[in-house]
C-alpha cells in the first residue's frame, strides 16, 4: 500500500510540474535564448553590447530604487511599531488600513498624483489662490521617487509590523530593567530583532521600484527613463524582443545579486544577536 | 497613543490615502477638470456605465479572475498534497526554488519571459496574433500558483498524517480518505489561496500587459490605455465604485473575524 501512495503522491503533483516547466521554467531560457540571439535567431553577442548604451539608464533605476527603499523604511519603521503598540482591535484595523490602498488599481493611484501634483492640480490651485506662484512639481526626479514611495509603502509597513507585533514585550522591559534607555533599546533590542522584516521589506520594495515603468513615465513626463520604460518600448512599440529580453536578464541578475547581498547582510546581523 | 504618535499615524495615513480622497472628490465634479472643483453631479457615473468597453473590460476581469483562481487552486491543492509527502531531497527543494521563481523575479521580466514562449510558440504553430485569452489565462494561473501552493502547504504540515492512515484502515480508498479527512482540516487554506489568487488576478496590470492581445481588454489595461489620454473623471469614478466595494469587503470580513474573535474568548 505504501508504495501505491508514493506513486500517487507522485502523480497529484504531475499537472504543477510540467505546468511549471512550461511557464517557469522554460520562459527563463526563453529570455536567455531571446538575449543571444538576433531577429533571424542567429547567435550574437550585439545585444549585449549594446546594453553600454543604457549604463544611465540602468545607474539611474538603481538610484531612484535605493532613494525610494531607504525613504520607506525610514517611513515606514516608526508607524510599524506604533501599529504593534496598540490594541489588537486597532491594530487589525489600521492594518487593513494600510492593506486598503493597495486593492486599488495602482495607475490610477498613480494618476491621482498626476492630478495633485501637476502644474494646474490641487496644490498649484491653492498655492496660486494665496499668492505664492506655481511650484514645478511633476516630471522632477523627486515625484518619481514619491510615486514609487507611495506605491511600495505598504509592502515595507507589513513585513515590519508582522515581525514587531511578535516582539516579546518582556524582553524590551529587562533591557530597560537593565538600565538601557530608549536610543539603547531600539538600538540593541528592537532593530536587530526586527531584522528579518527589514530584509524582506527592503526585497518588496527594491525589486518592484527598480522595475516599475508607469510611474516614471506619468509622473517623470518621460524625461526620467527607467529600466522598466526600457525594456516595455523594446517589446510594446519598437518590437525589438532580442535586445529587450537581454536587458530583462541583466535586470534579472542584478535582482539576484541585490538580494543574495541582503540576506548576507541580514543573516550577519542575526548572527550578531545570537 | 501619545500625542506625537498619534500625528505621524495621522499623516502617514494622510499620505496613503491622499490621491484617494481626490479621486473620490473629483468624480463627483460637474466638469471634466481633475484639478478644480466646479460643483457637485452625478454626470461621471452615467458616462461611466454608458462605456461599453468598460463594462466589457470589467466582465473579462471577472471571468479571468474566477477561471485562473479555480485552476490555480485545483492544481496548486494537489501539487502541495504530494509535495508534503516527499522526503526533503534535492528535488524538493528544487521543485520549491522553482515555485518561489515567479514571487521573486519582477513582474516586468515574468510578464516578457511568458510573452517570449508564446511569441515563440505562435511562430512554431504559424499563428500571428497568439496573444489573447488563452494566454492571459495561462499567464494568471502561473503567477497564482505559488501562492495557492505556499498557503496550503502549512495547513498540511499542521494535519496529523496517522488521520488519512486511519480513515483507509477503517475501509476507505486513499482517494476517499483525502476528501473525507485530509481536505476538511486543509480548507481555510485553499480558501485563503483561492482569495489570494482571486484578488491578484483582479488587480494585474503588468503581466497582463505583456501576455494578452487587443482582443482581450481587462480592466487593469483598459485603465492604462485612458490614462495614456487626457483622463476624464468617469475614471475616478470607476475607481471611487471599485473603493467603495473594497471597502466594504473588507469591513465584513473584518466583521466577522472580530466576531470569531471575540466567541473563541467566551469558550475559553
Amino acid at each position: 500500500m505504501n508504495k501505491k501512495t508514493s506513486l500517487g503522491n507522485r502523480l497529484v503533483a504531475s499537472p504543477y510540474l510540467l505546468w511549471s516547466v512550461l511557464f517557469i521554467v522554460a520562459p527563463m531560457f526563453f529570455v536567455i535564448y531571446y538575449s543571444f540571439t538576433n531577429s533571424a535567431g542567429a547567435f550574437t553577442f550585439e545585444n549585449i553590447t549594446e546594453l553600454a548604451k543604457y549604463t544611465d539608464t540602468f545607474l539611474r533605476s538603481i538610484w531612484f530604487g535605493v532613494l525610494a527603499t531607504i525613504i520607506c523604511l525610514v517611513l515606514a519603521y516608526p508607524i510599524a511599531y506604533i501599529i504593534a503598540q496598540t490594541s489588537s482591535n486597532a491594530q487589525r484595523t489600521l492594518v487593513a488600513l494600510v492593506m486598503l490602498p493597495m486593492w486599488m488599481n495602482f495607475l490610477i493611484r498613480t494618476y491621482s498624483w498626476m492630478a495633485i501634483l501637476q502644474d494646474t492640480g490641487i496644490i498649484n490651485t491653492f498655492l496660486n489662490k494665496i499668492g505664492i506662484g506655481t511650484i514645478r512639481m511633476i516630471n522632477t526626479p523627486g515625484a518619481v521617487i514619491l510615486g514609487m514611495v507611495y506605491n511600495f509603502l505598504p509592502f515595507m509597513i507589513l513585513p515590519l509590523y508582522s515581525v514587531m507585533a511578535k516582539l516579546d514585550k518582556s524582553v524590551i522591559e529587562a533591557a530597560q530593567d537593565l538600565g538601557g534607555n530608549r536610543l539603547d533599546v531600539v538600538r540593541k533590542v528592537i532593530l536587530p530583532l526586527s531584522m528579518p522584516g527589514i530584509a524582506s521589506g527592503l526585497t518588496m520594495v527594491f525589486v518592484p521600484s527598480v522595475s516599475t515603468f508607469y510611474i516614471s513615465q506619468k509622473l517623470g513626463g518621460g524625461s526620467f527613463d527607467l529600466i522598466g520604460d526600457v525594456i516595455e518600448r523594446q517589446f510594446q512599440q519598437s518590437y525589438n524582443y532580442n535586445l529587450g529580453a537581454s536587458i530583462s536578464l541583466v535586470l534579472m541578475v542584478l535582482i539576484l545579486f541585490s538580494m543574495a547581498f541582503l540576506t548576507k547582510f541580514t543573516t550577519e546581523g542575526e548572527g550578531m544577536v545570537i | 497613543m501619545k500625542l506625537p504618535s498619534k500625528i505621524y499615524t495621522f499623516l502617514i495615513f494622510l499620505f496613503l490615502y491622499a490621491p484617494i480622497i481626490v479621486m473620490i472628490v473629483f468624480s463627483f465634479n460637474s466638469t471634466n477638470s481633475t484639478g478644480l472643483m466646479a460643483g457637485f453631479s452625478l454626470r461621471w457615473y452615467a458616462v461611466l456605465f454608458s462605456n461599453k468597453n468598460i463594462m466589457q473590460a470589467l466582465y473579462n476581469t471577472l471571468i479571468l479572475a474566477v477561471a485562473s483562481a479555480l485552476i490555480a487552486t485545483v492544481i496548486g491543492t494537489a501539487a502541495a498534497v504530494g509535495i508534503d509527502k516527499w522526503k526533503k531531497n534535492l528535488f524538493r527543494s528544487s521543485v520549491m526554488g522553482v515555485t518561489n521563481i515567479p514571487m521573486m523575479t519582477p513582474e516586468i521580466v515574468t510578464g516578457v519571459s511568458m510573452m517570449l514562449l508564446f511569441v515563440f510558440m505562435g511562430r512554431v504553430i504559424g499563428r500571428q496574433g497568439i496573444l489573447g485569452f488563452g494566454t492571459i489565462l495561462i499567464a494568471h494561473v502561473t503567477f497564482n500558483l505559488p501562492y495557492v501552493i505556499l498557503s496550503v502547504l502549512p495547513k498540511l504540515r499542521q494535519t496529523d498524517p496517522h488521520l488519512a492512515e486511519a480513515a483507509q484502515d477503517l475501509g476507505c480508498t486513499p482517494l476517499r480518505s483525502f476528501f473525507k479527512a485530509v481536505l476538511p482540516s486543509i480548507s481555510p487554506g485553499i480558501v485563503t489561496g483561492m482569495i489570494m489568487a482571486f484578488t491578484l488576478s483582479l488587480d494585474d496590470f503588468i503581466i497582463s500587459y505583456f501576455t494578452t492581445g487587443p482582443g482581450f481588454q481587462t480592466l487593469p489595461i483598459a485603465i492604462f490605455s485612458m490614462t495614456k489620454k487626457r483622463v476624464k473623471p468617469d475614471m475616478y469614478a470607476l475607481s471611487t465604485l471599485i473603493f467603495v466595494s473594497i471597502l466594504v469587503l473588507l469591513i465584513l470580513t473584518n466583521v466577522a473575524q472580530a466576531r470569531g474573535e471575540n466567541k473563541k474568548k467566551k469558550n475559553i
